[in-house]
């Protein structure tokens, strides 16, 4: 099943209330565009995007004298798509490269980790995995279930052990392997403790300048924020948070398939600029997809 | 938590506050914001539009439009109706007389159910029973051995059954509680979408099987706008009796959990602020909207303070009040304040004190704790007893042992005095009291007194903190305890 598909089915609710919206008499009144940032705001993309989105459309309607709702549709679904930043390279695909995957408790981001080992394993890629949640209790083994599906290698020490050490022995067994992709999974933290994002700070600091030593050659090392699709607007804040004490380089969004709309990825892609690199529509390894912003868009919308 | 929500509210608040008189329009403003705010703080958005209309009707009556102190009229309608949407009154866990009692957990895939369950035990366990945890979660890897590693953390014992039929386990469960004396089931069970047709039936169907006394639902403080259809979908399948919110020691302002009560009818039961297993607090929607309006949380730091305060740290009030005041019960007081989540957590929780915080910059530079701890960690023994020997020389020795400046020794002398002249004053207070003198009433004396008593604040003036108002009325020195309950008082007296 394709991106688009996937997304439409996991959309469909919120296609549902915008096809309310578009289903008017012909007749583009004031409601109509209340209702509109309303049913924006209920996609989780905040009161603020809703607005400025819906105040841009109003412009573009009445400079193009946009009447119809299929006119309207796809006005709307070029203006959000027009939000998200392309990523200039696949971080996964485009090796060798190290990627840490970060996040609050519960985004998924050990799950992520096993999904991406396993789709990047089967396409012949030389994968090696670190768990750097020392923390949460079994988050090892899950890890250790997730590399022994996928045929991948798993670099860890016992748990409440140094984080930032994992993620050196997983950079010295990569090259010793000579892998070409590294993935470490770090412990969920709220971004609020300022402890914890020191620990982590320390983990890609301790990481950037391993990879640089490498055998091969450096290895880029990449940040990527795991968020949950459900997320309200307080995505926003850990974003920026997070953004600020690793520098992040882009968003995995997860629990697509749900009902949730996923507008905060919205929100975060257009205040921090930072591109989606996957998106999760379902449980198997190949619902996690890479994503595009038209077809999020225009499955957002429902343009046929 | 709500910083941000209270945070426009007082904003809103303040510009009525200006006004004698209000008018429609003015009204018609502060709502304007109230929705922009709760919108934000992901409160949904049907519950905005009802909260809105019916607390603009109440403000709009003649009664508060003409009243000598609209404004105030205003924020305590907000306020009501606030209370009124998370639930008038507090909701406990309802066990039943049956041995076993059952406790069901559902959610979505990483709300936090086995955190929860965990959390869940180890309550009950103080409380006196004996839980048992049933990990029923078959499908995520290694969630079984989570729960097992946490049960045994806390010393509650874990049922895993067969590890593969969640049905079976739970109801095996119950034999195993049957069989080993334990009168509470925890079952902790696998996250599930709402959509999730087949998933969802297997709830019903652990539900069916074990017929629990209470299902609790385990909801993220963060969840957004699709709350609303979750909880919903949820309540419908498996009928919760209460909600649990997690996650909410972040900065999330949990506007979600004011749509669950509203959407739902269902209770908040509990609220779980933290990674440790004690920390599940019980809902108490009153003390919830007052922080969500900026008007403190005193009862929360008494409650707290009153957990931390045991036997031996009021022997050792009675013995400062005989003996004075050392370097020791200074170091104490450090760390009882810190382990009540430093000054920042202790402001954040004052009336005001969240606004005060967000003016500084919202930031306390809690490491002078550290220093003040270093520095008394490099006295010796007698110095730390009768810091009033501390000379020049042996300043400079305790500056250069703690990697500070004699400056800063100076500072952490300076507040010595000052708090054990404090001590003197409250001796000869307490001795009047003792030899039958009238009650010595609070807040009499001194209403310009400085507040030394928390140390590590170094030359930092409360009242300046509390913009203007000194919560701490005439209250002295002693214990954090007698403080507190000083500015509860006056808190009482103010309204």
């Amino acid at each position: 099943m394709g991106f688009f598909d996937a997304l439409s089915r996991g959309l469909e609710r919120s296609r549902e209330a915008l096809n309310e919206v578009f289903y008017f008499g012909g007749e583009v009144d004031e409601d109509f565009w209340e209702t509109l940032e309303d049913t924006l705001v209920m996609g989780d993309m905040g009161a603020e995007i809703a607005m400025q989105v819906t105040d841009d459309l109003r412009d573009e309607a009445a400079r193009k004298n946009l009447r119809t709702a299929r006119q309207l549709r796809r006005a709307l679904s070029e203006r959000l798509s027009r939000v998200f930043v392309r990523p200039d390279r696949d971080i996964f695909r485009d090796t060798p490269s190290c990627v840490l995957f970060v996040g609050i408790n519960g985004a998924g981001k050990t799950t992520t980790v096993g999904k991406i080992a396993s789709d990047m394993a089967h396409r012949g890629k030389k994968v090696v995995i670190g768990s750097a949640d020392t923390f949460r209790a079994a988050a090892i083994e899950q890890l250790d279930v997730w590399g022994t599906r996928a045929g991948v290698p798993v670099v860890k020490r016992e748990r409440g052990s140094d984080p930032a050490s994992v993620c050196y022995d997983v950079l010295d067994e990569a090259d010793r392997l000579g892998s070409d992709l590294v993935l470490i999974d770090t412990a969920g933290r709220l971004h609020t403790s300022p402890e914890l994002m020191r620990e982590l700070a320390k983990v890609v600091k301790v990481t950037r300048k391993r990879a640089e030593q490498m055998k091969r050659g450096p290895m880029a090392v990449h940040v990527v924020l795991v968020i949950d699709a459900a997320t309200g607007q307080n995505g926003l804040n850990q974003a920026l948070e997070f953004n600020d004490a690793l520098g992040l380089d882009g968003i995995i969004m997860t629990k697509l398939d749900g009902t949730a709309k996923g507008g905060i990825a919205l929100a975060v892609a257009s205040r921090l600029k930072l591109p989606i690199y996957r998106v999760g529509v379902g449980e198997q390894v190949h619902d996690l997809q890479e994503f595009d912003p038209d077809d999020f868009a225009r499955a957002l919308v429902g343009e046929e | 938590m709500f910083n941000s929500l209270s945070d426009r509210l007082n904003d809103t608040f303040d510009r009525l506050r200006g006004k004698g008189k209000l008018t429609e329009a003015d009204i018609t403003s502060a709502m304007r914001d109230i929705r922009m705010a709760l919108l934000e703080a992901d409160v949904n958005y049907k519950v905005v539009k009802d909260f809105v209309a019916k607390t603009k009707e109440r403000c709009l009556t003649a009664e508060v439009l003409e009243s000598l102190s609209p404004a105030q009229n205003v924020v305590k309608i907000v306020l009501d109706e606030l209370i009124e949407l998370l639930g008038a009154t507090e909701s406990k866990l309802v066990l039943s007389s049956r041995i076993p009692n059952v406790i069901m957990l559902v959610g979505l895939q990483g709300s936090g159910k086995t955190t929860a369950a965990v959390k869940l035990a180890y309550m009950l366990k103080k409380q006196g029973k004996s839980p048992l945890l049933a990990a029923c979660d078959v499908y995520r890897p290694a969630a079984a051995d989570q729960l097992a590693t946490l049960g045994g953390e806390i010393g509650v014992p874990v049922f895993r059954g067969d590890g593969k039929n969640p049905v079976e386990i739970a109801r095996a469960s119950i034999r195993e509680a049957v069989d080993h004396m334990r009168d509470v089931v925890i079952v902790d069970t696998a996250g599930r979408l709402q959509i999730d047709e087949q998933m969802m039936q297997e709830a019903v169907d652990i539900k069916k099987a074990v017929k629990p006394d209470q299902v609790l639902m385990v909801v993220d403080a963060m969840t957004g706008q699709d709350i609303v259809n979750v909880v919903s979908t949820f309540a419908e399948r498996t009928d919760f009796d209460g909600v649990i919110i997690s996650k909410l020691d972040g900065d999330a302002r949990g506007g979600g959990a004011l749509s669950v009560r509203q959407v739902t009818g269902k209770p908040i039961k509990f609220v779980s602020m933290g990674e440790k297993p004690e920390s599940l607090e019980v809902f108490n929607p009153e003390r919830m909207a007052k922080r969500i309006l900026g008007m403190g949380d005193v009862i929360g730091i008494i409650e707290k303070a009153q957990e931390m305060a045991d036997a031996e740290q009021i022997e050792a009030a009675e013995r400062m009040l005989r003996e004075g005041f050392t370097m020791n019960d200074m170091l104490e007081q450090m760390r009882a304040v810190k382990k009540m989540g430093g000054m920042k957590g202790i402001l954040g929780m004052l009336p005001g004190g969240q606004r005060a915080l967000n003016q500084m910059g919202g930031n306390l530079d809690e490491s002078v704790f550290e220093r003040n701890e270093a520095m008394i960690m490099s006295m010796t023994k007698e110095e730390r007893e009768k810091p009033s020997i501390i000379n020049g020389q042996r300043r400079a020795r305790i500056a250069r042992g703690s990697g500070t400046t004699p400056a800063d020794v100076n500072a952490l002398m300076k507040q010595w005095g000052e708090m054990n002249k404090m001590m003197g004053k409250m001796r000869s207070m307490t001795q009047q009291m003792a030899c039958g003198g009238k009650k010595g009433k609070k807040g009499k004396k001194g209403k310009k007194m400085r507040m030394p008593g928390i140390p590590g604040m170094g030359g930092m003036n409360m009242n300046q903190l509390m913009g203007g108002a000194n919560p701490f009325g005439g209250a002295s020195g002693g214990s954090e305890m007698d403080m507190l309950r000083a500015m509860e008082q006056q808190m009482r007296n103010k309204r």
